[in-house]
């Protein structure tokens, strides 16, 4: 008799959560990089005003990718170093199960991140980041690349070098929510009509919607040898 | 189901590892409340046999049953039969004792009441009651080891599997550990245990398999043995072996 799914993902979910409040290896790791890379960026472009105002969006998504790389490596790191995944695979427990208990645990640390690194860029930007729309852009795509970012890290976990395959596979695989992301969020900060926005929020929607699904369908193959 | 039939039975079982074969045509039974020590060389296949019985590995060829249930593919309907105790801790060691156990019971869908009053009882039995708010990380390998055993002891699983447990343990821990084995026998729970230890088997199982080139070179009774013939014999087979 299988666990009930949603004991096994709460249990996942408040398990991570309890660890990470105790050690803070993922969220403090994943700031602080995320906080280097906006200033990284805005020297970079500090002598062009206009490259700078129109980079914003490329910048927000590439920092936010790279930082949750970080998180999702470290995340699945500390299942595999003593063994836990197997432990957890042990338990009467759906394997899809484990994979939604982990991916929420990555969504929740990511979009904290992401949350605190919006109001972070309006201020070194000086360009208004906190928007409805551009939060709940951010809210969507954090959870695509939570999505692809979680099943991709199981998947390298036992490979040798874990912490350079990850972004290897996942980022031309997530290349459709990075462009996606980037298109609507650009047109928000351009203040450009809504149809124009609108058009790839729905599209990231989208694409969300399918990574979540393939994932989900293909988290009971990667969990299994 | 009947007394006398095997809980768990091994046919013809075989597994490959790309071109490498680690298991060739594994045959044998374990009948319930029986206690196997595993012996053999590094990479003779003890810990991936462990692993292919737990359902975490499926096999090349060859058939498992496990209390008549066909694995990995009814390993579903199992699970809550397996304890296994891996030479990894599988422990998260940002967790407490207790919220370890507690994680890994609500994992096995036990009620909050039942759960701590569970965790309550197994500390107690592997003698980490006093520790049971300390983080696993803080803790000794022995301890470890002993909260390894109260993880796969949780659930009350009928089947105990135990990978090299006595690994890295001073002379006291072991001895504990030998202990909390015993306890675990007295309760009839079926277990299969691998060592490198000859000299421990004979006081721990009545009987042992000893695998040489992935396949079963011994199956027999070692209750009588002394560890000095359980080398040699091990020697025989194996070539080359230590009397610990």
């Amino acid at each position: 008799m299988k666990t009930p799914f949603r004991t096994a993902v709460l249990a996942i979910v408040s398990k991570d959560l309890r660890a990470e409040i105790r050690s803070r290896e993922l969220l403090s790791v994943m700031a602080i990089f995320a906080f280097l890379c906006i200033l990284v960026f805005s020297f970079a472009l500090e002598l062009d005003r206009v490259a700078r105002e129109e980079a914003i969006s490329g910048v927000l998504w590439v920092t936010l990718v790279f930082a949750s790389l970080l998180g999702f490596n470290r995340s699945l790191a500390q299942e595999g170093d003593q063994g836990n995944l197997d432990a957890m695979l042990l338990a009467p427990v759906s394997r899809p199960a484990i994979f939604l208990g982990k991916l929420l645990s990555n969504y929740l640390f990511t979009l904290i991140v992401a949350l605190v690194i919006l109001p972070l860029m309006t201020v070194i930007y000086n360009s208004n980041l906190l928007r409805g729309w551009l939060i709940v852009t951010t809210v969507v795509g954090v959870f695509g690349f939570s999505s692809i970012g979680t099943l991709l890290a199981m998947m390298t976990l036992h490979t040798r070098s874990r912490e350079a395959m990850l972004p290897i596979a996942m980022l031309p695989v997530a290349l459709p929510l990075l462009l996606t992301a980037v298109r609507a969020s650009t047109n928000l900060l351009n203040d450009s009509p809504t149809r124009e926005w609108l058009v790839w929020l729905q599209l990231l929607a989208a694409v969300t919607v399918i990574y979540l699904a393939l994932c989900w369908l293909l988290s009971g193959f990667v969990l299994e040898e | 189901m009947d007394e006398k039939t095997p809980i768990i039975e091994v046919e013809n079982l075989s597994k490959t590892f790309g071109l490498l074969p680690v298991l060739r045509s594994v045959n044998f039974g374990v009948a319930r409340g029986e206690t196997i020590v595993l012996l053999g060389q590094n990479g003779g296949g003890k810990s991936t046999l462990l692993r292919l019985l737990a359902g975490l590995s499926k096999p090349t060829a060859g058939l498992i049953r496990i209390g008549g249930w066909q694995m990995p593919k009814e390993a579903m309907e199992v699970r809550r039969q397996i304890g296994l105790v891996s030479h990894q801790s599988l422990l998260y060691g940002n967790l407490s004792a207790r919220e370890n156990l507690d994680f890994f019971g609500k994992l096995y869908g036990m009620a909050k009441d039942e759960r701590a009053e569970r965790i309550r009882v197994i500390l107690d039995q592997v003698g980490l009651a006093k520790r049971a708010d300390s983080l696993a990380r803080d803790f000794s390998r022995g301890m470890q080891q002993r909260l390894s055993i109260a993880r796969a002891l949780l659930h009350q699983p009928e089947i105990l599997l135990l990978d090299e447990p006595f690994t890295g343990l001073d002379q006291s821990a072991a001895e504990r550990l030998e202990g909390l084995v015993m306890s675990a026998q007295r309760e009839e729970r079926t277990l299969i245990m691998t060592t490198h230890q000859l000299g421990r088997a004979p006081t721990l199982a009545g009987r042992a398999l000893i695998l040489s080139r992935g396949q079963i070179a011994f199956d027999g009774n070692i209750a009588r043995m002394s560890a000095a013939s359980l080398g040699e014999l091990y020697a025989g087979l194996c070539g080359g072996a230590t009397v610990a």
